[in-house]
């Protein structure tokens, strides 16, 4: 079936054969074929920060600022007003993870709509990929990593600033409710990337979303100083559901899936359950996007 | 054996604006085909659906006997297609980008390794190749995309106005691979509004205006077509129209005038096609006085593919050209193709 037919001359050019030569290897597998283009997709958005890395020194600076500055803000309040927390700065620290985290997620759109605007998108649209979900994958990927990363870094800066240090198990699970959160938002992110007509709008929804989002949960203050309608918007943010959990094995070395970690106004929520909440949000997430997906990656 | 492009009233339109109305052609292995037309003459809609990146409305398209909408991963592998702009992460140096392209047609480690150095070889980018594609100047951009096009040894290579926005330099250089391309017999489909590009370096040319492909034939099969020596002649340097046509009838009674059209973009010029005649231009002149017509300036030449396309539209190529960037809505065509995920 190769196109080229100069027996005499060899064409080193279209080089007939090569896939004659490459299929001799045996039928290539879908899934090895999807491991490959994910990695690469992955390793040019790793080459990119490497070279470019302002953004994640920014989004590790900017945390820490937040910690200090605003820890600082209620250093004088009561012992005991927020909670069993020792002093604000520590019930603070749950609430900086998961915004930092969630506010990298939320940028996860911007590169996959620049490759959109400057056409590079064509160039995987073009190629033979195994499943156009790749494209995805490499974002979610690269997104985790570096949420994970800026996670570690407010760990330790808020372990500096006194708030104590949670055990192996505590990291383990502040990482899992990193990655849950991360993927859900990174998914909904890539997804208005490919229903939104440009970057222009796409900054505009990532900075309404973004500080209300934060406000509407407990990131800043516990449910008990807000108004009943508040508790309730709150409690519906999935934010909150990040946040309680990892500010609970903050104050408490004894915690378990079953420890209850908020009082809703419909109930108390424990940590199983706030997991439980994680994991149906990133799923119904990446679920809600597929449409969109199909339709520019069809 | 079926024909490396298979192109069958092709029909594709966007919103009301009909991109492509009835296009068909075939490219036959080891030619390079070429699709000449002014801009918004539907080439790139063409070329968008024969890649995969639009859905046709209507019509057939094939590659090696193998439909693009029913089996487009076969399809993608089996071309390789350069898009008119430019594109790469100015991050990544160019064999990063071969790499990643590389990749993204599954080439085995071992055989992209030494595909890479043969195409970083063929377009004389070996001493950039660890240099960031942001340095890199547009003519060198464009050889790194003609190389990543011919990375994974496609069937056909598509090579959207690979030329444009070139400096003259440069289009020597991509000039010049296309031609060793050709020589290596290398099927190559091009599209093009510069005239000359066509002319030097296809085999083959579709001839395409408003959507609907004109004429297809070698270049010289074209121009014997169109036939007879080429006369352009001004009465005015902008004639009115009254006047141009009283010198079309007063040419048209001439023996060796076999046909004369009005270019209406050129301020009412007359093309002529003349039969070749030795005091053609002199007896133009004379009769032109007798009728107390003035001449501003007459030329004489044999045909190009240009006359194909006037004789076929009305107007030359670069008219057509310029009365397209004045009624073309970008803005809309823009939108367009994001919503395709451009």
């Amino acid at each position: 079936m190769s196109g080229t037919v100069t027996p005499s001359k060899p064409d080193v050019i279209g080089q007939p054969g090569l896939r004659e030569q490459l299929q001799a290897g045996g039928k290539p597998s879908f899934f090895g074929e999807l491991v490959q283009e994910t990695l690469a997709l992955t390793r040019r958005l790793f080459i990119q920060l490497q070279r470019r890395p302002s953004t994640l020194v920014a989004g590790i600076i900017q945390p820490v600022l937040w910690l200090f500055l605003f820890g600082a803000l209620f250093q004088n309040a009561p012992r005991g007003l927020f909670g069993t927390s020792q002093s604000y700065g520590q019930f603070l620290s749950a609430g900086i993870i998961v915004f930092t985290a969630f506010g990298g997620a939320l940028n996860a759109g911007l590169p996959v709509m620049f490759d959109r605007e400057f056409g590079f998108l064509n160039r995987l649209l073009v190629a033979p990929l195994a499943s156009r979900f790749s494209i995805v994958l490499a974002s979610v990927f690269f997104i985790v990593s570096q949420s994970l990363l800026q996670a570690a870094v407010i760990v330790v800066a808020a372990a500096l600033l006194g708030a104590g240090l949670p055990n192996a198990a505590g990291l383990a699970a502040i990482a899992l409710i990193v990655f849950l959160l991360a993927l859900g938002v990174t998914a909904l992110s890539l997804g208005l990337a490919f229903a939104l007509p440009g970057h222009i709008e796409l900054i505009a929804v990532i900075f309404v979303a973004n500080l209300p989002l934060l406000f509407a949960s407990t990131a800043l203050a516990p449910l008990s100083f807000m108004p009943r309608w508040l508790q309730v918007v709150a409690t519906l943010n999935p934010l909150s559901y990040a946040i309680e959990p990892i500010r609970y094995l903050y104050l408490h070395g004894d915690w378990a899936l079953s420890s209850v970690v908020m009082q809703a106004p419909w109930g108390a929520v424990t940590f199983g359950e706030a997991l439980l909440l994680l994991l149906g949000f990133a799923a119904v997430a990446l679920f809600s996007i597929q449409p969109l997906l199909r339709r520019t990656l069809a | 054996m079926a024909p490396a492009v298979l192109i069958q009233n092709l029909q594709k339109r966007y919103g009301k604006v009909e991109a492509v109305k009835d296009v068909s052609f075939q490219v036959e292995s080891g030619e390079i085909f070429g699709l000449l037309g002014p801009n918004g003459a539907g080439k790139t809609t063409t070329l968008r659906a024969l890649c995969t990146l639009t859905t046709p409305d209507a019509g057939r398209v094939e590659v090696s006997g193998i439909s693009v909408v029913e089996n487009p991963r076969i399809a993608r592998q089996r071309l390789g297609y350069v898009a008119q702009e430019v594109a790469p992460d100015k991050v990544l140096t160019g064999r990063e980008l071969l790499q990643l392209q590389a990749a993204l047609y599954h080439l085995p480690g071992a055989v992209a390794k030494e595909r890479i150095e043969l195409v970083l070889g063929l377009l004389g980018l070996e001493e950039w190749a660890d240099r960031r594609t942001g340095t890199y100047s547009g003519g060198l951009r464009k050889r790194l995309d003609l190389a990543a096009g011919l990375l994974h040894a496609p069937d056909v290579l598509v090579l959207d106005e690979p030329t444009v926005g070139l400096d003259i330099e440069s289009r020597f250089v991509v000039w010049d691979f296309l031609r060793q391309l050709r020589a290596n017999g290398t099927t190559v489909l091009i599209t093009s509004h510069y005239l000359e590009e066509i002319d030097a370096l296809a085999s083959r040319v579709a001839i395409i205006d408003q959507g609907v492909v004109i004429a297809t034939g070698t270049p010289s099969q074209l121009k014997d077509k169109v036939g007879g020596e080429r006369i352009t002649l001004r009465i005015r340097e902008f004639s009115p129209i009254e006047e141009a046509q009283t010198a079309k009838h007063l040419l048209q009674s001439l023996p060796f005038v076999q046909e004369v059209i009005i270019n209406s973009a050129q301020g009412n010029s007359l093309n002529l096609v003349v039969t070749p005649q030795n005091d053609a231009l002199s007896t133009i002149q004379q009769s032109l006085n007798a009728a107390g017509l003035p001449m501003f300036g007459i030329a004489q030449s044999r045909p190009s593919l240009d006359d194909v396309y006037l004789a076929a539209t009305g107007r030359t190529l670069m008219d057509a050209e310029l009365a397209a960037v004045g009624s073309r809505d970008l803005k809309a065509e823009r939108k367009q193709s994001m919503r395709e995920g451009k």
